[in-house]
């Protein structure tokens, strides 16, 4: 590590420092549930979220809180993943890894919602 | 950059892992590592939470769940349910009396808090500078050295009325006044983490859960007043906070925030750590910078005042761990928001370790002002198993019992003075009704007798008389003037004792006297001890005594 030189070059690190910690604020801009119940796992809902993981990380976005929770009873439609962004929560089924990395891409990062996979939406 | 699904955020206080912490830690990381999650969690090791009685304890983010009382056979599920299916483990989360399970924020505990000190303490990893560095670490120093003069630093510090949190409450910005007037070419600034009162850890648990702050703090002194080099005395019975210490020292340097040309400007400072090897009297000024020169750690008259001759003869200036905590957060956001919290005369917070009886024992910080009711009641959540409130003992070994119908006194250093008792370091001791004032007031001088340096008179033969005559009374043997001549001895130990320490040595003794005179009464005429603390007869076991012979 090179010495930091003046208050811009520690506002650098700051900022990169402040991504990797944004988990722990509580406002990420972006929230993402992933149905982790027991058909969810099965039905490859672990794999999706691995995808969408390495999407993030690939694009060098940290805005976003990945929270896991339970069924939420649509097993037809497993595995559902679900954004909350600008105010709506958008509800994904039968997110593929390949589609995982899509929402990533379209919805999360720039705001467009994939349409033709969406099974609910709802004003948060 | 690596993104991490969840961070969970381990207690590394001592008081966790004390209580097995670190051995539930292992087993955390081996089941993430089973379960091949090393890739999507972080594990982070942080400084104390707060809730010590809870410990060990673990906050899982980004949904703040809060685990407690964390045993290693607990890791498994946690992994399996929770960090691997989402269904937070209900039976290990932080239960109120209600039924719900709160997050973080919403604890009553955490919530009736006001966390300047303690900002990044639970929330960073206390390892990483980086983690410290985004949450505006070191800011209020680059601010300091790109944009203000020196003196405009010791004004800022005036303005915000900061007194020393090391328990005289003398003001911060005062002290850095008459140092920087001092023409010398060497000065130096100390920090004195020295902290030796029974029950208190404050100073520890913000070592050990940011050190860079005290670094950050001790810089902007330095700069400040002229000074090129610090020194941290540090009690050699934090082994977890001089390790951090000294790692925090070594990134610092290696980032370049210390050492010559800070941050690219023409200020050079740097600092070591000096160890303390267990006496009481060091964590007094004038004796700790004897001490720190190699010297036997004993007092010295003042003045000469540390800031105009201390170290090695050289302009000093000493503060508490916690006074140089709080100066980051005034350079970087102003006085005018410092003063915002606490009181006209007492601004800012002060951080306690509440200990004893109460339902949520820990370290909380508070802004000044507020009620001892409220700390004990609102954050402590009360006194356990339906017992009375009888005194809190504040200030430790010098300080004194604040009783029931005083819970409503802001604290603050004026009106603590008020009523015998005082700020000190932040020890904060509370006593239910099984507790005696008398057995009390003889450990504190008990231990005042044995930390007592021998140096001078008063100190070392006027407490260990007062300390007999407390041993009479609580053996039985009291006898009517003995009220008078510990009150008279008392008088002449405060006024003419040498240091800190032996000034304020007869304290707990002052205001039990004051507040709980009828339970020194009994003791002496009554031979009773109504708390059942002594080793004398209880009059109810006295009475079914009697009974018993009469049925023979």
């Amino acid at each position: 590590m090179a010495k930091i030189n003046s208050l811009e070059e520690l506002r650098k690190i700051r900022d990169q420092a402040k991504e990797s910690m944004v988990a722990r604020s509580g406002n990420a801009k972006v929230k993402i549930f992933a149905s982790m119940g027991t058909v969810g796992i099965a039905g490859g809902a672990r794999e999706a979220l691995k995808a969408m993981i390495d999407e993030l990380e690939k694009r060098d976005f940290h805005e976003v809180d990945i929270i896991e929770s339970g069924s939420m009873g649509l097993d037809r439609e497993e595995p559902v993943i679900s954004v909350e962004r600008d105010g709506y929560l958008t509800t994904y089924g039968r997110v593929t890894p390949d589609m995982a990395r899509q929402i990533i891409a379209q919805h999360v990062i720039n705001g467009q919602i994939v349409s033709e996979w969406v099974i609910a939406r709802n004003k948060k | 950059m690596k993104i991490y699904r969840i961070h969970a955020l381990i207690c590394a206080g001592g008081q966790c892992i004390t209580a097995g912490g670190d051995s539930f830690e292992e087993a955390l990381k081996r089941a993430i590592t089973e379960k091949g999650l090393e890739d999507e969690i972080q594990v982070v090791e942080t400084g104390c939470m707060g809730a010590c009685e809870k410990g060990p304890m673990m906050v899982a983010y980004p949904e703040g769940i809060l685990y407690v009382h964390l045993k290693p056979e607990d890791a498994n599920e946690i992994v399996e349910e929770h960090f691997l299916k989402g269904r937070p483990v209900q039976r290990l989360m932080w239960k109120e009396a209600d039924g719900n399970f709160p997050t973080l924020d919403q604890v009553p505990f955490f919530a009736h808090q006001t966390k300047v000190v303690l900002r990044n303490c639970g929330l960073i990893d206390s390892e990483n500078i980086e983690e410290f560095i985004a949450r505006e670490g070191y800011s209020a120093l680059a601010k300091a050295l790109s944009s203000l003069k020196p003196e405009e630093i010791v004004d800022e510090i005036k303005k915000s009325g900061l007194r020393g949190r090391g328990g005289a409450g003398f003001p911060t910005g005062l002290k850095w006044e008459f140092a920087a007037k001092e023409v010398s070419d060497q000065k130096y600034v100390v920090t004195n983490a020295d902290e030796g009162d029974p029950g208190a850890y404050m100073d520890r648990s913000i070592i050990e859960g940011d050190p860079h702050t005290i670094i950050e703090g001790m810089a902007i002194a330095g700069y400040a007043i002229g000074a090129s080099k610090g020194y941290i005395y540090c009690r050699a019975e934090y082994p977890i906070a001089i390790k951090r210490l000294d790692l925090a020292l070594k990134n610092a340097r290696k980032f370049g925030l210390l050492g010559k040309n800070i941050l690219g400007s023409d200020f050079n400072f740097d600092i070591e750590v000096r160890m303390g090897a267990g006496a009481f009297v060091c964590g007094e000024e004038t004796a700790l910078l004897r001490s720190i020169e190699g010297k036997r750690g004993e007092p010295t008259n003042k003045p000469p005042y540390p800031s105009q001759k201390g170290l090695f003869g050289h302009p000093t200036v000493i503060n508490n761990v916690e006074t140089f905590a709080n100066i980051p957060f005034i350079i970087a956001e102003g006085y005018e928001k410092f003063r915002r919290i606490g009181t006209e005369t007492n601004p800012g917070t002060k951080v306690f370790s509440l200990a004893g009886k109460v339902i949520t024992t820990g370290l909380i910080e508070v802004p000044l002002g507020i009620s001892l009711r409220k700390i004990i009641y609102d954050i402590g959540g009360g006194i356990p198993n339906g017992k009375k409130f009888k005194g809190a003992l504040m200030g430790g070994p010098s300080g004194g019992v604040v009783p029931a119908s005083k819970l409503d006194t802001p604290i603050d250093f004026e009106s603590l003075q008020e009523i015998d008792s005082m700020m000190g370091s932040g020890g904060m001791i509370i006593m239910d009704e099984d507790s005696c004032m008398v057995d009390i007031a003889k450990y504190f001088l008990k231990f005042t007798v044995d930390e007592s340096c021998g140096k001078c008179t008063p100190c070392r033969e006027g407490t260990r008389q007062m300390l007999e005559i407390l041993e009479r009374i609580s053996s039985g043997k009291g006898k009517e003037t003995d009220l008078e001549d510990l009150l008279s001895l008392a008088k002449t130990i405060q006024q003419t004792s040498l240091c800190g320490l032996g000034q304020s040595a007869p304290n707990p003794v002052i205001s039990t006297i004051r507040w709980f005179r009828d339970e020194y009464e009994a003791h002496i005429k009554d031979k009773t001890c109504t708390a059942g603390v002594c080793s004398m007869k209880k009059p109810t076991l006295e009475v079914k005594k009697n009974a018993k012979k009469i049925a023979h």
